[in-house]
């Protein structure tokens, strides 16, 4: 019998957790850092892409994606040797994605070439805004004219290009989103990822929001209609909602982010990656140091893990549900009632549906666009039991 | 073992909380040699945990205590500890009628202080002789010159030569124990009598059956005799006799002004009567003691439990905890809202949360408690014009249909507030919004007493918390029932998005309906989260709507950024919205809050 994860593919995540600047609203692994090593890591790398590769030999792997952090600071030569090895582990799909995560800076431009030599086929860009007070104010180091002189770079030397924004940013108004992004789509290639700022505790911007000194943040409703008037605009101009924050032009989605979501497994590698692997037809949640010298040093050790741990099939219907119904295309309920061990039914479904939010046909439930911006409450409304 | 009645002498202690009267108790247990040391336990009196950790006395205490005094004879001293809260006023006023004395027991660095006052009353009223007691001396603030001052201006009483002790330090009590003896009366009695002793307090003992306090009037109580009840006519054979000190001691028989305990293998507390008189089966006394009352519950509430299936575990716990508590009632409920559960009947809302708190605590059952109500009479209409028959009301949600009810009749209470004067506005204006209409109003010193007539509906909910706020908890609070008296009123029910919700219906005067509908439909607009639709709440009095509230939809919470690493976060984070989600209840498709029963019908004023 085939197993839970080839719905979803194989997919592996490099994690370089170094930046040049931390930016106030990030909360994701990432550090700054003087001296750094490359060699040292790369070594790193390589042993613990040797130590996951025995684990899961034979797959065929779908995708790569070195995300961050800023892996644009990565010598060329250090992704060129991972992606060497990655080769020689596993045997790979025809079309691979390797995606590189790129700051839009003209020194990190000046090694995309040098980087498609390497084996990436995909940049997703980090523009965040189209004009330069916002990007001040988001902690940005770049200007947005750099930021078009680099996504020019990027779309002569790679065929697919992504590119992130943040909207719903202080003192934006509907109108001011609105011709942002008619902009960013005039330049958009295949794929954009658009992103309402959220503030984060642990982070500087939850700091001062804590404080009461983060002003001009829209009320929910303003973002409520953000969103909306961002799904109709990206559709209009063929770039299909099919995730909640992602568009693409039919066939361009991200594939690498499509394991994720349709849960397929995955392995990460790299200081505070995580992984969902299944052995012997039991899947696990896998995490690895958060600390980049702890990760380091363990993984010369011989392992960078931290956390492994069997999910329970609920624990794992749970989880395909919540990851699933992030895309416009839904889940598949005979999945999910194989994995939950009954099936996804009651009041709480009927209602779901007769309020406009999901509907279910041939098998297959989906979120509609107006049940996607209170995707959470319609979780917990089908998980409640 | 009859006691030469002059060599008797019993009483009680009478102070505020906090004032030291435990400690005190301790002391002078302590100080006679009634408990040795290493038995000693702080609060000895007090048994139950909510007693030990709230500091109030529910079930009266008593414990006897041998003293040999300054002048070379040995008596006998008997201390009832009384409960002190208005909720059981009547349990008070008959272990003040068991004794024939008080210590009045006032913190010297705090001085005189609300509750005291309504104690002393009770002590008063029983013609108490009162020795007063300066405690706490041993604290810096200690001022003895002013509390004595306030006592005699506040109280009434002669306070000059008050005793100063520190039942810290045990400075004084050889003092208290010998003015006990000196200034206290002996109590009088017939020993060549038929028995007549009060019935003081009854529980419940599981190898002993039910255990009678009782205060021995006239006559002898001894083991094997064959006693009725007066108020129930009921017959029993006495098994075993004797007294508290504190732990129980067998004796052979009590005499004339002797307080101890009886048992005769009754099995329910219910059958045993606070203030019934109990005399011999035959050739018994012909005249009861005066004012006996059967236990009237007055205040009503539902007890649901959070988790449907612990139903059953409830009931075991109500059961148990009724076999102890004659003045508690329940029926079984059924709420299209809440589930299964029980209608009860407490004496008032310090004994509902002393309930409810028992059987969360002991029992480990977690509950949602519903609003609490009194008693209405209705009067169903009859034929051709007339009344009909009467039909006592115990839940807003089995009001009959309007249209059928001639009139309601609501019970009052007499309502006796002291408070000093700087507070005394906001205890009128408090009155007075809860529809109470003054009798009198008077002053004692700094002090103002003002007496009102109030529905006892309007008291029953936060009428003490909204009291002790705005008076900072200078004001002491008691009240009597007053009986039934026509009025206004209607059932006010509650909608949410269309569906009624009969756990928050409510009995309230037409003319305050409106008010109360919308300050209803505001609050539960802040204690139900939003939804993915709007929800309208309404109020609604019959089939007219009197007020109405919109929650707007939720219309964005959906997480920006979710990738692989995100999945265990995330799904922690569904589980614990569905462990809160577990904690609601659901009416049609909303999910309210449980806290929302309550809060719901707090008023702000």
């Amino acid at each position: 019998m085939a197993e839970d994860w080839q719905n979803g593919g194989f997919g592996l995540y490099i994690h370089w957790p170094f930046c040049q600047a931390k930016c106030p609203y990030c909360d994701f692994n990432s550090h700054v850092s003087r001296e750094i090593d490359q060699f040292r890591w790369l070594r790193a790398y390589l042993s613990e892409l040797d130590r996951v590769a025995a684990e899961t030999s034979g797959r065929v792997l779908n995708t790569v994606f070195f995300g961050g952090g800023t892996p644009s600071l990565m010598d060329p030569d250090v992704v060129a040797a991972i992606l060497e090895r990655v080769r020689r582990l596993w045997p790979t799909s025809n079309d691979m994605e390797i995606t590189l995560e790129a700051n839009p800076g003209s020194v990190e431009a000046g090694r995309f070439a040098a980087y498609r030599d390497g084996g990436v086929n995909r940049i997703s860009m980090g523009i965040q805004a189209l004009n330069d007070r916002d990007l001040q104010r988001l902690g940005r180091i770049h200007s947005v004219s750099e930021a078009k002189q680099a996504f020019e770079i990027a779309r002569k030397t790679f065929s697919r290009v992504s590119f992130d924004l943040i909207y719903a940013r202080q003192e934006q108004s509907l109108d001011d989103w609105q011709s942002e992004l008619k902009e960013a789509l005039s330049m958009a290639i295949d794929h954009l990822s658009l992103y309402q700022l959220t503030v984060e505790q642990g982070t500087a911007f939850g700091d001062r929001y804590n404080r009461g000194k983060l002003r001009g943040l829209p009320e929910d409703d303003l973002a409520a209609d953000m969103y909306e008037v961002t799904q109709a605009i990206c559709a209009d101009a063929g770039m299909l909602p099919y995730e909640v924050s992602n568009y693409a032009a039919i066939g361009s989605e991200s594939r690498h982010n499509q394991i994720y979501w349709r849960y397929g497994d995955y392995a990460g590698i790299g200081p505070g990656a995580h992984a969902r692997l299944t052995f012997e037809g039991k899947r696990h949640a896998i995490e690895n140091w958060r600390n980049p010298t702890k990760w380091l040093e363990t993984a010369e050790d011989g392992n960078g893990e931290n956390l492994r741990e069997a999910v329970s099939p609920e624990g794992q219907a749970t989880e395909l549900l919540l990851m699933g119904l992030r895309l416009s295309e839904g889940i598949d309920l005979a999945r999910y009632q194989t994995l939950a061990g009954k099936p996804l039914a009651g009041t709480r479904v009927e209602t779901l549906i007769d309020i406009g939010m999901i509907e279910v046909e041939n098998s297959c439930l989906r979120v509609l666009p107006q049940g996607r911006m209170v995707l959470n409450s319609v979780l917990s409304e089908l998980l409640v039991d | 073992m009859s006691t030469d009645l002059s060599k008797i002498r019993n009483f009680s202690i009478v102070a505020h909380i906090d004032h030291g009267k435990s400690t005190l108790a301790d002391r002078l247990i302590q100080e006679t040699g009634t408990v040795q040391d290493r038995d000693m336990k702080e609060q000895l009196l007090d048994s139950m945990d909510i007693e030990r950790e709230r500091g109030i006395t529910i079930k009266a205490n008593t414990v006897r205590i041998d003293y040999k005094a300054d002048d070379g004879e040995t008596y006998v001293l008997n201390l009832i500890d009384t409960p002190g809260h208005v909720d059981f006023a009547y349990e008070v006023s008959r272990s003040m009628r068991a004794v024939e004395g008080s210590l009045l027991v006032v913190d010297s660095s705090q001085g005189v202080e609300a509750q005291t006052l309504a104690n002393v009353y009770h002590a008063m009223e029983a013609d108490h002789e009162i020795v007063p007691v300066l405690n706490k001396i041993d604290l810096p603030a200690s001022d003895c010159d002013r509390v004595a001052e306030q006592i005699e201006d506040v109280i009434g009483i002669e306070a000059t030569g008050a005793i100063q002790v520190s039942a810290k330090t045990g400075q004084g009590i050889h003092e208290t124990l010998e003015s006990i003896v000196k200034d206290l009366p002996a109590p009088t009695g017939t020993l060549d009598a038929p028995l007549k002793a009060m019935l003081v307090d009854s529980w419940y003992d599981a190898y002993l059956g039910v255990i009678v306090l009782v205060r021995i009037m006239d006559g002898t109580l001894k083991k094997g005799q064959r006693v009725k009840f007066m108020s129930n006519d009921t017959l029993h054979s006495v098994d075993r006799v004797g007294v508290f000190r504190p732990e129980m001691e067998m004796v052979d028989s009590l005499g004339p002004g002797e307080i101890g305990f009886l048992t005769a293998s009754i099995k329910q507390v219910r059958d045993t009567r606070v203030g019934d008189t109990i005399t011999n089966d035959r050739n018994g006394t012909e005249v009861a003691l005066d004012g006996f009352k059967p236990a009237q519950p007055v205040v009503f509430c539902g007890l649901f439990p959070v988790d449907s299936a612990e139903f059953e575990d409830l009931r075991d716990a109500i059961d148990k905890l009724a076999l102890n508590d004659a003045s508690f009632s329940f029926e079984m409920e059924t709420s299209a809202a809440l589930g299964f559960g029980f209608r009860c009947g407490f004496l008032g809302l310090l004994h509902l949360e002393v309930i409810r708190d028992r059987i969360e605590r002991e029992y480990n059952i977690e509950l949602i408690t519903t609003a609490p109500s009194v008693i209405y009479h209705v009067y169903m209409k009859g034929k051709d014009n007339t009344v009909g028959e009467m039909i006592e009301l115990h839940n807003p949600a089995d009001m009959p249909d309007m249209s059928k009810v001639d009139h309601l009749q609501e019970p009052r209470i007499k309502a006796t507030i002291l408070v000093p004067d700087d507070y005394l506005g906001d205890v009128l204006k408090l009155c007075q919004d809860r529809r109470g209409i003054q009798l009198d109003l008077t002053y004692a010193g700094s002090r103002a007493m003002a007496v009102y007539d109030l529905p006892l509906n309007e008291v029953v909910f936060d009428f003490y918390d909204r009291l002790k706020s705005v008076t900072k908890g200078y004001a002491s609070f008691d009240y009597q029932m007053e009986g039934y008296r026509e009025d206004n009123l209607v059932k006010m029910s509650v909608l949410v998005n269309d569906e009624p919700v009969d756990a928050l219906s409510m009995m309230v005067h037409r003319d305050r309906a409106e008010q109360r509908g919308r300050a209803m439909c505001e609050k539960l607009k802040t204690l139900i989260p939003r939804h993915m639709f709007k929800i309208p709440i309404q109020a609604a009095i019959g089939g007219k709507v009197i007020a109405r509230e919109t929650l707007s939809a939720l219309r964005k919470d959906v997480t920006a950024k979710c990738y692989g690493g995100d999945a265990s976060r995330k799904r922690k984070l569904l589980d614990k919205q569905k462990a809160g989600k577990k904690k609601m209840r659901q009416f049609g498709r909303v999910d309210i809050p449980q806290e929302a029963f309550i809060s719901a019908l707090k008023m702000d004023d």
